[in-house]
């Protein structure tokens, strides 16, 4: 078991050694690789990005509920404490007629003509900010519906169609990233495939002696496959540095759009346990491309 | 140790190699296959090694039907072979030492044993000492020498060599025979395709005469000139 360990060590140096004897055609190689990479993990960033700004606009969001007419002030004070005792409810305001009318007339610009009204038409209103946990589409819904249900209350206005319509263009985009990552991830292994069939035609020979001297088609293989897994987190360590370059000439631009909005969303990087995954989903892209052309092209070498 | 009957070899070329071929070579001989170029030397090596199979006729080798090892089963039975070539198919990138540790490392032999077994066999063949060599700064000679420790060293019953001094001068070529006959006389079954009957004339030995695909003589030992 030992030497068996031992082996597979000499045989990763060996293949470390060749990759290195090469140094020109092994950088190209893990640069297209980390460049099929990078893509798709710049549009997760980016998605990733996105959502978190987009969590912080639906905890944003409030839920204006109008009162009957006929409900007093202590009646809706009543019912104001009951909504401030639902765990999904952080805060409530009340709004009397008057003060809505007062809001109006300063926002509206319609002075003159309100004081024409002989009465306020305006109800009593709550503002209603649910939690952050309760800002999900279903969770506001199921708020929207109770409040809806609850004596004196004439009207619930919650406008979730926009949320909806963002949420529903982020899972449009986790589903392209997926796509481009699993076409540029068969890339990545079709890539290491024929570099691996390449170097397997030039060390034919050597394929031979081994085969010739008893070496079976693993024996053969194993030096391919730690090329191949060389290739794989080369790439990936490249696509991870493209990644960060990126995220960093992106970041200043969005903290100044944000700052601008009033807001001081910052832009994350990649973080330390995507970059391990990436690392890993690599390595196993390498491995498996070469994988594919060692296990095909081995087999058809045989001593003449 | 090796038996052939009614061995037949056509290849895909149509090139008939062997016709109705018929031998036997007991364990702990030496035999040497002679006779023209394209009389079935390299063919009948290549059957016993399994590179290639008999189109015909069975072949035998460690007594075991060669027809029942399967592709996969091949590798084990090679090991069980030590093979030269007149090309000595070494590895040029790699060190002596390397080349000749390649059939002990691939048997999965511990470091430490190899490497006492690589030193081993190279000085059974005079070259302890050139570990460290490329094979290209090596003679003829010496490279070949190479191949026979590489062949040796991980102590198979039988040696097949295929005109292991085609391109040697005579002198060296019967101090690669001599080293030939040493791992004979300690009981090792020899195999030797060669052309050079003089060199053959040399050596008390079992040849086995080829001739267009056919056995066309064979003959015990003569007594040696040398012993």
């Amino acid at each position: 078991m030992k030497a068996y360990l031992l082996r597979h060590v000499q045989t990763l140096f060996g293949a470390c050694g060749r990759l290195a004897a090469q140094p020109i055609a092994s950088v190209m190689t893990m640069g297209v690789i980390a460049i099929a990479i990078a893509l798709p993990l710049t549009l997760y960033v980016l998605l990733q990005n996105a959502q978190s700004a987009a969590a912080g606009w639906s905890a944003a969001f409030e839920i204006s509920v109008y009162l009957d007419k006929a409900a007093t002030g202590a009646r809706a004070e009543a019912i104001a404490a009951t909504l401030r005792g639902r765990e999904d409810v952080v805060a409530v305001r009340v709004i009397s007629p008057a003060a809505a009318l007062a809001e109006f007339r300063e926002y509206s610009g319609l002075g003159a003509a309100l004081d024409a009204l002989p009465v306020n038409p305006l109800p009593t209103t709550l503002i209603v900010t649910p939690s952050v946990a309760a800002s999900t589409t279903q969770r506001l819904a199921a708020l929207h519906s109770a409040i809806a249900a609850l004596p004196d209350v004439a009207g619930v206005e919650l406008d979730t169609e926009w949320v909806e319509r963002l949420l529903a263009i982020l899972a449009l985009l986790r589903r392209v990233v997926l796509v481009t990552g699993g076409l540029l991830g068969a890339g990545v292994i079709l890539i290491v495939g024929n570099t691996i069939r390449l170097d397997i035609l030039n060390r034919r020979a050597e394929i031979e002696v081994v085969k010739l001297v008893g070496g079976s088609d693993g024996f053969a293989r194993r030096p391919f496959l730690y090329t191949g897994l060389f290739y794989g987190i080369g790439g990936g360590i490249a696509a991870i540095g493209l990644v960060g370059l990126a995220t960093a000439f992106i970041a200043t631009p969005v903290a100044r759009v944000a700052s601008l909005y009033g807001s001081h969303f910052e832009f994350a990087g990649l973080e330390w346990s995507s970059a391990a995954q990436v690392l890993l989903l690599a390595g196993a892209l390498g491995w498996a491309g070469s994988w594919i052309a060692a296990s095909q092209h081995i087999r058809g070498i045989n001593p003449s | 140790m090796i038996r052939f009957h009614e061995v037949h070899k056509r290849y895909p070329t149509g090139r008939e190699a062997l016709n109705n071929v018929s031998f036997t070579v007991e364990r702990g001989e030496l035999a040497f296959l002679t006779g023209p170029s394209g009389a079935g030397k390299s063919s009948i090596l290549r059957l016993i090694a399994l590179i290639d199979r008999p189109s015909r006729g069975q072949v035998f080798v460690h007594d075991q039907n060669t027809a029942a090892i399967k592709a996969r089963a091949i590798p084990q039975f090679r090991r069980q072979i030590g093979i030269v070539f007149q090309d000595h198919k070494l590895l040029h990138d790699r060190s002596i030492a390397d080349n000749v540790a390649l059939p002990l490392i691939i048997a999965g032999i511990a470091r430490r044993e190899i490497d006492k077994r690589v030193r081993a066999a190279l000085d059974q063949v005079g070259l302890l000492g050139r570990e460290k060599s490329r094979p290209l700064e090596l003679s003829t000679g010496e490279q070949q020498r190479v191949g026979i420790a590489r062949a040796v060293v991980a102590k198979p019953p039988l040696l097949i060599a295929d005109e292991p001094t085609g391109n040697l001068d005579p002198a060296l070529a019967l101090e690669i025979m001599r080293l030939f006959k040493r791992f004979n006389d300690v009981g090792v079954t020899v195999v030797i395709a060669t052309h050079d009957l003089h060199l053959v004339d040399e050596f008390r030995a079992r040849r086995i005469v080829l001739g267009a695909g056919r056995v066309a003589l064979e003959a015990d030992g003569l007594p040696s000139r040398l012993p």
